[in-house]
């Protein structure tokens, strides 16, 4: 019988090998699904893992789905260290587009104005903010969870872009599709570099994570969040405020998620259409756990899972895959990642006796 | 069928499906086990049941597989949470987003395919029952198999050894642990019991409310009942009370829609979600309530060892 036996201390080679055994895991399990759905595993693996990175142009593309999901990640790890699990990213990620698009759509600005990207994407960063601000008001004031409220908001958010879209902002040149008008040049993100169509979101990306770093390790604000969430009893008596980290750490995440639901739209997408996510708010929550609620993994998660959405297109491309793999593939990640944890905090010990 | 008749049949079956995921997840966090995965088994049950019934043109085989898909799902919680000692919160929103994607890739062919609702089952007697008979007594078999198990949830946590042993298994595991009960085999089959009920939810929806097949038809209805399991404050009778609540104001708002109110669709269809939020806002309120109520070791980890 295989016993767990605690660990003194969690052991640092499991904690970096961990996630790369759930990785191994995923791609063994990936390989026998596609196997049991009749595509040859090989041809699905290469065709998900790596065609989509062998140009200059995929690469891009890569940096370019890994910048939403880094920044709502980051937020969302800072809470998650903090026990408080807000999972209504993928909501403040559509208010923040929301917010930015309208900036974009209605404050017309004269040509050349530098000023309207910047205000977007502090409107972005506001909305996202605002719809966090509500679990955060509601969980302090009322004691109710902020885990179903910040979910029950992002239907409410979603159904109100697709109002918007489909009524008041809708183009009236759009041969009525449920979009609003293209943004005018100055409201879209130029790319980086040539041949790309990455912008500066992902540097801005880069600034949080090593922002986010250097909160939760170097910060007393980071290590009040940390103790709070490791051993609730021990923050009470060291008098740290819970209801200013829950704050901190809602309208933080809401608004990195605005952020990014903002940088989508002056994006790659240059209008607002009810099709702004893939549901990154959501893949942001694995990515959190794939990083170790840190900030430098996350980093690096972030790009694997973002590998993983442009594995999946390409997969649907080449072999007709469904594009629902994408989400099988990020959910085995998670269980695989959950289940290799254990070895951190136990060791595994063969033992006679019965467990 | 008069009209009044009509709307409080549609009240009752818009209630049935969160009906039968939240009563599974009541029992799942009567032992101590929070189960964030009641979406994802709630889909993957619903695609299931509408497959084998498909295939097999035998709904009953369609709703046995819909119980047992649940189950597999939440055995794999299990196994996570209760051997690997993995968070709960994280392993079940793990559920359901890999819920939500399964459901996706194994429904793609049933997009569009036509199914035979559920037939209605009159009982003898009890359906000729004025008023009663028609609302209650001449549903589909779902309907009946709901109430009964309320009645049966209800009367084995609160007059059976076997209730009260789960009971002590959420309330203080370590004590249970020491007079000799299996905590971690208790809990497998709460966790079990809420994967089943929850595939059966999914089946309700895809079977007899829409008979149809679409990705993410739940619509969120496992976190509604989530929901409704704090809102009940963990009683199954209250339980019934707020499924039917919510049935209430999902039809609300197709009325509404067919009325052709001045209100846009997208409004009226938030109705549920925000009515999630004012209920749980006017429950958890009173802290002390929720705190005497809910079981007190929900969502820890046990350890038989520490």
């Amino acid at each position: 019988m295989l016993r767990l036996e605690a660990r003194p201390h969690p052991s640092t080679a499991a904690l970096l090998l961990a996630p790369l055994l759930a990785v191994l895991l995923t791609l063994l399990a990936g390989a026998l699904l596609f196997a049991l759905l009749g595509f040859a595993p090989a041809a699905a693996l290469k065709a998900f893992f790596i065609t989509p990175v062998n140009s200059l142009y995929g690469l891009g593309e890569l940096a370019m789905k890994a910048t939403p999901l880094l920044l709502c990640a980051i937020g969302l790890a800072v809470g998650f260290r903090a026990n408080i699990w807000n999972i209504g990213a993928e909501g403040q990620l559509l208010m923040g587009a929301i917010a930015g698009s309208g900036v974009a759509l209605f404050l017309r600005p004269a040509d050349g104005a530098p000023w309207v990207l910047p205000a977007m994407f502090l409107a972005g960063a506001l909305g996202g903010m605002a719809w966090a601000a509500v679990p955060a008001f509601l969980k302090l004031r009322f004691n109710a969870s902020e885990i179903l409220t910040s979910l029950m908001l992002t239907y409410v958010a979603r159904l109100f872009l697709r109002w918007l879209v489909g009524g008041p902002w809708r183009d009236p040149d759009g041969y009525n599709f449920p979009q609003s008008p293209m943004f005018a040049p100055d409201a879209v993100i130029p790319p980086l570099l040539h041949g790309t169509r990455l912008g500066f979101g992902a540097l801005l990306a880069l600034a949080v994570t090593l922002g986010g770093w250097f909160l939760l390790s170097r910060t007393f604000l980071g290590f009040q969040i940390r103790v709070i969430g490791l051993t609730s009893a021990a923050a009470g008596y060291a008098g740290f405020d819970r209801g200013r980290v829950t704050w901190l750490s809602l309208l933080l995440s809401g608004a990195l998620a605005g952020i990014a639901g903002l940088n989508e739209v002056a994006g790659p997408i240059g209008q607002l259409t009810p099709f702004v996510s893939p549901g990154y708010g959501f893949t942001a929550i694995i990515v959190a756990f794939l990083g170790r609620l840190h900030p430098i993994g996350i980093l690096f998660a972030s790009l694997l899972v973002a590998l993983s959405y442009l594995g999946g297109e390409s997969a649907q491309i080449s072999l007709g895959l469904p594009l629902a793999a994408t989400d099988v593939f990020q959910g085995m990640l998670l269980f695989f990642l959950l289940a290799s944890e254990v070895l951190v905090r136990y060791r595994p010990r063969l033992a006679r006796t019965r467990g | 069928m008069d009209h009044v008749t009509a709307i409080l049949v549609s009240v009752l079956l818009a209630a049935a499906p969160l009906l039968f995921a939240a009563l599974g997840e009541l029992v799942t966090e009567k032992s101590g086990v929070l189960n964030l995965g009641v979406e994802g088994m709630m889909l993957v049950g619903a695609v299931c049941g509408f497959a084998v019934t498909a295939h097999s043109g035998h709904a009953a085989l369609g709703i046995l597989a819909a119980a047992l898909a649940g189950m597999a799902l939440s055995a794999l919680f299990a196994l996570l949470t209760l051997v690997l000692l993995a968070n709960q919160v994280a392993t079940g929103l793990a559920l359901t987003l890999f819920g939500v994607g399964l459901s996706a890739l194994v429904g793609k062919p049933f997009v569009g395919t036509p199914l035979e609702k559920l037939p209605d089952l009159p009982l003898p007697l009890l359906s000729h029952l004025p008023l009663l008979g028609p609302l209650l007594f001449d549903r589909d078999p779902l309907i009946y198999l709901a109430a009964l198990l309320t009645l049966a949830v209800g009367w084995l946590l609160a007059r059976t050894r076997a209730g009260l042993v789960v009971r002590a298994v959420g309330e203080n595991p370590e004590a249970a642990h020491a007079l000799g009960y299996p905590v971690r085999l208790i809990r497998f089959a709460c966790i079990l019991f809420g994967g089943a009920m929850a595939g059966l939810g999914g089946a309700y929806l895809s079977l007899a409310y829409t008979p149809m097949w679409a990705e993410d038809m739940t619509a969120g209805r496992g976190w509604i009942a989530l929901a409704l399991v704090v809102f009940s404050t963990w009683r199954p009778g209250r339980l019934v009370l707020g499924a039917l609540l919510f049935g209430a104001f999902t039809i609300a708002q197709l009325h509404a829609q067919a009325l052709g109110l001045a209100v846009p669709p997208e409004f009226l269809a938030m109705l549920p979600y925000l009515a999630t939020i004012l209920v749980l806002v006017l429950i958890s309120r009173d802290a002390a309530r929720i705190r005497l109520n809910a079981p007190a070791a929900i969502g820890k980890t046990f350890h038989p060892d520490h």
